[in-house]
């Protein structure tokens, strides 16, 4: 089989993050693996140590997603592409990295395609879909069980917090939701063996794209941190006074009553 | 001159951090309470080739450099010091002796099970009357055909419980007294092999020590380890090899405790102002950030030092000596700056200070490394006129 997984290069949301200039500061930031991309990964090369066939991982980013590339071969994955657009391209979106991979994907034969649900920094989950919608294969999101036989594919999905079971074929794209799967750690000896595995790097050209193929179609007016979260009020006094005094600010100060 | 670790080394440790961040921490106090590793944790560790640290990669193993060695063992250094003592008994001690003394066949039956972790390994020296003074021992190994039939007794053994692989110093010809030991392989299925009562130690929870016994125990000739009237220098050896490792791991567990330091003394407030505020405090903190930096130095090139197949008596008992003295100091000030939390068993402080105090005493006391450093001034000083 053919699998592919699509993977992004995220700040880890659980550091410290700060914004200059209207961008995520990368001083001090810890870079990661998307977190729903690591279920991707696993659920790949599961399917790959089940129905056999290979891994690839691919990412559209700059050289420093070497990193998270090699973390992905030490996992398990059989080879890896970067996909660097980084000089030839100014404003990128969503638009831009679905239409990047897709022009990757088209002549790869894919029985398989894994993407995460989401990225946790931009948050929009419109990559995997809009990559199947230019491949023209069908697409499940936020998977929580895949079952393959033969050309036949069985998906239960996250439907906010229900399930709903979906039957279909390959080839397919899938985005991976939490609970699918444990992502293993890289093993040491995996972290030895992933030197020696395959890593691609290709540029716009290789793709035979412009830039004005992939320019972003969306602009970024700003970007700010949510509001500080302000401490809680305890009310005090008689039980009674402490409900109207509640009802009032239900009304005056939060407006949901 | 370059301080910077290799990138893929510098791969490797992150990779180690986050596994002991996310898989050991958050069963620390559970091994503390039961005195007990959980099952899942060594079976996640198995396959994470951390058993394998310090085997060639031909065997199954990582093939490591001291430098790498010293990176991951900084990292194991962080958590739950039973378990470092699990992982670092084994791939120290445990091993080292076949891995470099061993033949081709002793390497082809032991290292690939060792690495994978299914054999644990252990190193057994010390008897109740021969610690420091290894040259005391009383076992016995008597040539009888094929066989070596062993008699006597050891102590203190690390990892004796969980192992399966013994290197077993014995004396095999009383009258050449260090010249007349030998070293083993023993295997706990060998008849004869009876695995004694399980010390009860001050620290160092969830990993085990205990007394062994061999009673006419029974060793094929093919499992003598290095020469016949070796075993004194081999177990010289195998600790020299170790020291590096060990100051790695003390440095490790002192850049934990700075780190619960720094995060409490801005947290805690006391006359209305974080005690990091206080300088008391403030010089604590920069005692310990200055001991972390001068270990951290004298380990990597020390380990350097290993590699670049250089002479490093002198130098690895000095990182082992400053490195045990240095984590009880910094355990110390730790407690110290914690104040009565620091004394909580509800609190990992107590654990690092208590698990500290063993450091000064197994695979060579500081006494002795002290002895050993002075000798080999003594050599190098011998040439000097004055």
């Amino acid at each position: 089989m053919n699998i592919f997984v699509l993977m992004k290069r995220t700040f880890d949301t659980e550091e410290k993050i700060t914004i200059v200039d209207g961008k995520v500061s990368e001083e001090g930031a810890e870079f990661i693996i998307n977190p729903y991309d690591e279920y991707a990964i696993e659920e790949a090369i599961q399917v790959r140590d089940k129905h056999g066939g290979e891994v690839t991982v691919v990412t559209v980013g700059n050289e420093d997603a070497e990193k998270e590339l090699r973390t992905a071969l030490a996992m398990g994955c059989d080879k890896a592409v970067l996909i660097n657009i980084e000089d030839d391209v100014e404003e990128q979106d969503q638009y831009t990295t679905a239409k990047v991979l897709a022009e990757y994907l088209k002549d790869k034969n894919p029985d398989l395609i894994l993407a995460g649900n989401v990225a946790i920094d931009g948050g929009s989950g419109q990559v995997g879909p809009r990559v199947a919608e230019l491949l023209g294969i069908p697409y499940v999101t936020t998977i929580t069980k895949l079952d393959i036989d033969g050309n036949k594919v069985t998906v239960i999905r996250d439907v906010e917090g229900d399930e709903e079971i979906i039957e279909t074929s390959l080839p397919l794209l899938v985005t991976a939701q939490q609970g699918l799967n444990e992502p293993r750690y890289p093993s040491l000896p995996g972290i030895m063996k992933a030197k020696k595995k395959p890593l691609e790097e290709l540029e716009l050209d290789d793709l035979d794209l412009e830039e004005e193929d992939v320019e972003a179609k969306t602009k970024t007016i700003e970007v700010f941190l949510p509001p500080k979260r302000e401490a809680g009020k305890i009310l005090e006094g008689e039980i009674a006074d402490q409900v109207k005094e509640l009802v009032r600010l239900l009304r005056s100060e939060a407006k949901v009553v | 001159m370059d301080f910077t670790l290799p990138k893929e080394i510098e791969f490797l440790k992150e990779n180690v951090r986050k596994f002991v961040k996310e898989v050991v921490d958050p069963v620390a106090m559970e091994i503390e309470e039961n005195d007990q590793i959980p099952e899942h944790i060594i079976e996640k560790s198995k396959e994470m080739g951390l058993f394998g640290l310090s085997i060639p990669e031909e065997y199954g193993g990582l093939g490591l450099s001291m430098v790498g060695k010293c990176a991951i063992y900084e990292e194991l250094g962080k958590t739950h010091n039973g378990y470092t003592t699990l992982i670092g008994a084994h791939t120290g001690i445990g091993t080292v002796g076949i891995v470099e003394l061993g033949t081709e066949e002793q390497k082809r039956r032991y290292l690939p099970k060792m690495a994978t972790g299914e054999w644990i390994g252990a190193f057994a020296l010390t008897e109740p009357g021969a610690g420091s003074n290894a040259a005391a021992l009383k076992t016995t190994a008597v040539r009888k055909g094929d066989r070596y039939i062993i008699n006597g007794s050891k102590h203190y053994i690390t990892n004796a419980v969980e192992a399966h692989v013994f290197t077993v110093m014995a004396v095999t010809d009383p009258s050449k007294g260090a010249k007349g030991i030998t070293s083993f392989i023993v295997e706990k299925d060998f008849p004869g092999f009876i695995l004694g009562k399980v010390e009860r130690k001050m620290g160092l929870r969830g990993s085990h020590s205990a007394e062994i016994f061999f009673d006419n125990l029974e060793v094929p000739v093919e499992n003598v380890l290095g020469k016949e009237g070796e075993g004194y220098v081999n177990a010289l050896k195998i600790l020299a090899n170790g020291r590096a490792g060990l100051a790695a791991r003390n440095l490790g567990s002192c850049i934990r405790l700075l780190e619960y330091c720094m995060e409490y003394a801005q947290q805690r407030e006391q006359f209305g102002k974080p005690i990091f505020e206080q300088q008391a405090i403030q010089h604590m903190l920069a005692e310990m950030s200055m001991l972390i930096e001068v270990l951290r130095s004298i380990t990597y090139r020390v380990a350097w030092m290993t590699d670049q197949k250089m002479r490093v008596v002198k130098e690895a008992a000095i990182a082992k000596l400053f490195g045990s003295e240095v984590y009880n100091k910094i355990a110390d000030l730790a407690v110290q700056i914690h104040g009565g939390l620091g004394y909580m068993k509800d609190y990992p402080i107590e654990r690092f200070y208590r698990d500290a105090r063993i450091t000064k005493i197994y695979e060579g006391t500081s006494e002795i490394q002290r002895n050993i450093i002075a000798n080999e001034l003594r050599k190098e000083y011998s040439k000097v006129r004055v």
